[in-house]
């Protein structure tokens, strides 16, 4: 069907807002579809916040069922995505907290910290540094690197900068201020940056 | 300007959130010191690689396996 596409693209309703309407109207092929379309992120966000892959596939689980039950709560001023992940976030710290019977888990948890806030390694990287490592190695540092971050950390960079959620929608998602998420990304994004050097630095070509 | 003004910006800076007038004093900033445009650059390729690599994979029979978990509950009304 050959339409001319509108420019002001953002008059538009987002194409989710159609799905989340016959969903609510019945048809669960929407929610099929809705399902389909963020498995993959809210799969990855969860595992990156319980760092174990059992509960990240209960937390998905969780997170659509959930979503699905509460369909109606939804308003439209925010987007289906971000609601969803501000619901995914939510079981993945439930399903943290279950883990360590007891103890409180917030995404304040450990953010006190000034490590990394000063970068210290100065050497520049190899130009196209991780090309050093296979795949598995590379995908292997990666994760070593993000689960070093303290919580309140990785969850900010994970949904802002992996994710790509605007600052508003991420302070929103964890009920976080805006400055708050702010400090919290480059804090993040310094300390990723200073850990990564380890492995990426021109010096260490060929060292491995 | 100061390296710890010039970080206090960098993130301005890489989300291109600064505006012409901050953003030239940013650049001449980083045509005097080498060590805030290897943080500079080092941090963006932080930033691409995390962006351009899956790191936490969902396989496809795991993919479909909760897929199907998930539309059976929703058809029963959960
Ligand atoms: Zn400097």
């Amino acid at each position: 069907m050959a339409t001319i596409q509108p420019i002001a693209g953002e008059l538009e309703p987002h194409p989710d807002v159609a799905l989340v309407d016959r969903v609510r109207g019945g048809d669960v092929s929407a929610y099929d579809e809705l399902v389909r379309k963020y498995d993959r992120q809210i799969f990855r966000i969860a595992q990156h916040i319980t760092q174990n892959r059992e509960d990240a596939e209960d937390v998905m689980q969780d997170a659509f069922l959930k979503a699905y039950e509460k369909l109606d709560q939804f308003q439209g001023n925010s987007k289906f995505y971000t609601w969803l992940v501000r619901i995914a976030v939510n079981e993945s710290l439930m399903r943290l907290r279950k883990r360590r019977t007891g103890r409180m888990v917030s995404i304040d948890e450990d953010v006190e910290t000034e490590e990394g806030s000063v970068p210290r390694d100065l050497a520049d990287w190899a130009p196209d540094p991780e090309q050093n490592y296979n795949q598995a190695e590379l995908a292997e540092i990666l994760r070593k690197t993000i689960q070093g971050l303290p919580q309140g950390f990785r969850i900010v960079f994970v949904l802002r900068d992996v994710e790509g959620l605007s600052t508003e929608e991420t302070a929103e998602t964890l009920g976080l201020s805006i400055p708050a998420v702010k400090s919290r990304l480059l804090r993040a994004r310094l300390q990723l940056r200073e850990r990564l050097s380890r492995y990426f630095r021109r010096n260490k070509v060929g060292e491995k | 300007m100061t390296c710890s003004q010039f970080l206090a910006l960098l993130d301005d800076l890489i989300d291109d959130s600064v505006t012409p007038e901050l953003r030239a004093g940013l650049q001449q900033h980083l045509r005097g010191c080498e060590h805030c445009e290897v943080i500079l650059n080092t941090t963006r390729k932080t930033i691409e690689i995390y962006r351009s690599h899956e790191i936490y994979d969902l396989p496809a029979g795991l993919r479909e396996r909760l897929h199907a978990a998930i539309m059976a509950r929703c058809k029963k009304g959960c």
